[in-house]
């Protein structure tokens, strides 16, 4: 777990100690600190909770509160293994297909929307063109709209097609059953807070470096392999992270564009149709929750320092 | 012969490198296909240069959001105009609808709370954490723990807290952490939380609170370490203190900050269907306007009263529309 959230860029910080120690103390009290740890340990409690309680066998979890398993330590892996494999929950195959499917889906729809964002960042800050600043605009605006006023249209695109009066624009594609509606509906939603993300970091490169690639006649697309995309890498990262996330804990999307089926669904969508329907089986329950953390929490703590920039490279301004 | 767990899971194996294969083929075709435009592209300079490179660098994306989003965003207000299959237009009928009907009411309500309470909760509490824990040893350590629920899918944390408010034992007895406190407090007989309570509204929003705290902290506190030493002091010098000086140098200082943080979290917020979908299934007086959009649109087929649905969605978070609209025009004449 580390030190990393705190250690964020600058020498302001040092310089900016004293004075904002002087609000910071008038804050400083015992009752303060207090205050901190008893959010934290509120903050941790479910979390450990779910744990515990998927590491224990079924009567206990029947039987008392899961706390008590610091007094009486009784825990098992056996859990994980009825519901990943043996359709513990009236599936057969348990949570495997589902949770290959979480993988299947998240990969592609991190790297569509990073790659085609980062090659639009860069025509919107450095091919400047007319328009190009009222397309910037357009762009940013869209990041604000509610998905759900795009899910209707488009299911319906990707089931039938578009028609406009008799004539034909987009076939029938058949792909009902595939990944493909999922992975291209979290990109095309993911595009423009992507761009704009990216284009906050793309736009401050050095303009003499540009520049001088320009007279050495280097072309955009030469340009962009060699310099954006190695000098980006740490955006490239942060935005990368925050999107993988995102999208492995979706739920709306995959459950509009996935159906609810083994073939395709994540385990978002299967769980919560579980959570619904499973009152009685806590130990399996909290199991599977707790796999479909596993993976997000793991690559949280491991790359958090990317992460943390990334948000704050986003939204602290001056 | 009989079926054992192992060889099911050998075929489950196999099931999962068969998919897995199918999406890292689908990564190589689409790097492979950049790869051969940046090839055969990367050739061109000079005159041609530049529309190529726009065309290319900008086309696949434009299309998408054309295709993905534009379109489909002036076809919902299309379909919210006409009958479930848009063979007849029935002018606001689906509209007076949402806005008559009583269930829809409540749906209308709760999803009001939820855009203002629990955005201004987890702004508001996440302000406050931001100021104590800079000071303190092992602040990392804090703000790791709290930051960690933001990496938690909505499902996910929705179980942890279903796990914590309802859960029964085998004489379906209340032994939820919960429930616990409150007999361990001297309610003997606690009520089932979620499912009846009429506080659950707000108990579904303390998993977003949850969730979504960490992110207010982390960026509030770099917004407050950015700001600049001379301000503080002068204040000081002049004989502001403590929460006189958090009131009028501080809160001005992060003011944007703190404004970004709240639509970021607002926006974040109407991902409530999640919890609600998950915790209570929008029963027992806690649909959202997400949920019974979708419920409308995908499970009873009535199209055009849950294209209305989202529409008046997209109504309700107009202002923060605008208002982001407003500040980066602030911005880009600034710049």
């Amino acid at each position: 777990m580390s030190s990393q959230i705190s250690d964020q860029p600058s020498a302001s910080d040092t310089a900016a100690l004293p004075a904002v120690k002087a609000v910071r103390k008038s804050f400083s009290s015992p009752l303060g600190s207090l205050f901190v740890i008893v959010v934290t340990v509120l903050w941790t409690i479910p979390t450990v909770g779910l744990l515990a309680t998927s590491l224990r066998p079924k009567e206990d979890v029947a039987d008392s509160g899961w706390w008590t398993v610091f007094a009486h330590p009784n825990l098992i892996l056996s859990n994980y293994h009825t519901v990943l494999f043996d359709g513990g929950f009236g599936v057969s195959g348990g949570l495997m297909p589902y949770m290959v499917n979480s993988l299947a889906i998240s990969v592609p729809a991190t790297l569509f929307p990073l790659v085609l964002a980062a090659m639009a960042a860069y025509a919107l800050a450095w091919v400047r063109f007319r328009g190009s600043d009222t397309l910037f605009f357009l762009i940013f605006a869209l990041q604000v709209v509610p998905l759900q006023m795009a899910l209707i249209p488009l299911l319906q695109l990707f089931s039938g097609g578009a028609h406009l009066g008799g004539m034909t624009i987009i076939p029938q594609f058949n792909l009902s059953g595939t990944y493909a509606p999922v992975w291209l509906a979290h990109t095309m939603f993911a595009l423009p807070l992507a761009t704009f993300l990216l284009h906050n970091f793309i736009s401050q490169l050095p303009r003499d470096l540009m520049e001088a690639a320009v007279v050495d006649g280097a072309s955009h697309f030469k340009i962009f392999r060699s310099i954006v995309l190695p000098l980006c890498a740490p955006a490239l990262a942060s935005f990368a992270i925050f999107q993988f996330l995102w999208v492995w804990n979706d739920l709306l999307v995959a459950l509009t564009f996935a159906g609810g089926t083994p073939d395709v669904a994540p385990m978002t969508v299967r769980l919560a149709q579980l959570a619904g329907s499973f009152g009685g089986r806590w130990e399996l329950l909290t199991a599977g929750a707790f796999l479909s953390i596993i993976i997000p929490l793991l690559v949280f703590f491991g790359l958090q320092r990317y992460f943390v920039r990334g948000l704050l490279a986003g939204s602290v301004k001056g | 012969m009989p079926v054992t767990s192992v060889q099911l899971a050998d075929s489950a194996w196999n099931d999962a490198l068969i998919k897995l294969g199918n999406s890292f083929g689908a990564i190589a075709g689409f790097l492979g296909i950049l790869l051969v435009i940046f090839f055969a592209a990367g050739r061109a300079t000079g005159r041609l240069g530049r529309p190529l490179a726009i065309t290319v660098f900008l086309g696949p994306a434009v299309l998408l959001l054309l295709v993905g989003l534009v379109v489909p965003l002036v076809r919902t207000i299309y379909l919210s105009f006409r009958n479930d299959d848009s063979s007849r237009f029935l002018g606001v009928k689906n509209y007076s609808w949402a806005l008559t009907d009583q269930s829809i009411h409540q749906v209308l309500l709760n999803t009001l709370l939820w855009l203002i309470i629990a955005p201004l909760a987890a702004t508001g509490l996440g302000l406050v954490l931001a100021l104590l824990v800079d000071r303190m040893r092992w602040q990392a350590l804090y703000k790791s723990l709290i930051f960690m629920p933001m990496a938690i899918s909505l499902v996910g944390a929705s179980i942890i807290w279903k796990f914590v408010y309802d859960t029964r034992d085998s004489t379906q007895r209340q032994t939820g952490l919960l429930s616990q406190l409150a007999i361990w407090l001297g309610w003997h007989n606690p009520p089932n939380w979620i499912l009846s309570h009429p506080l659950n509204n707000f108990l579904l929003m303390v998993v977003m609170v949850w969730v979504q705290t960490g992110f207010a902290m982390v960026v509030l506190s770099a917004a407050i370490k950015a700001i600049p030493d001379e301000v503080t002091e002068a204040a000081r010098l002049d004989g502001a203190s403590g929460l006189r000086l958090f009131w009028y140098v501080t809160v001005p200082m992060i003011r944007t900050t703190l404004v970004v943080v709240l639509t970021t979290v607002m926006i974040v917020t109407l991902k409530a269907f999640d919890i609600v979908r998950t915790m209570t299934g929008g029963n027992f007086g806690t649909q959202v306007l997400a949920n019974e959009m979708y419920s409308q649109s995908f499970v009873q087929f009535n199209v055009g009263r849950g294209s209305a649905l989202a529409v008046i969605l997209f109504l309700a978070v107009l202002p923060l529309v605008g208002y982001n609209i407003v500040q980066l025009r602030k911005e880009r004449t600034t710049r």
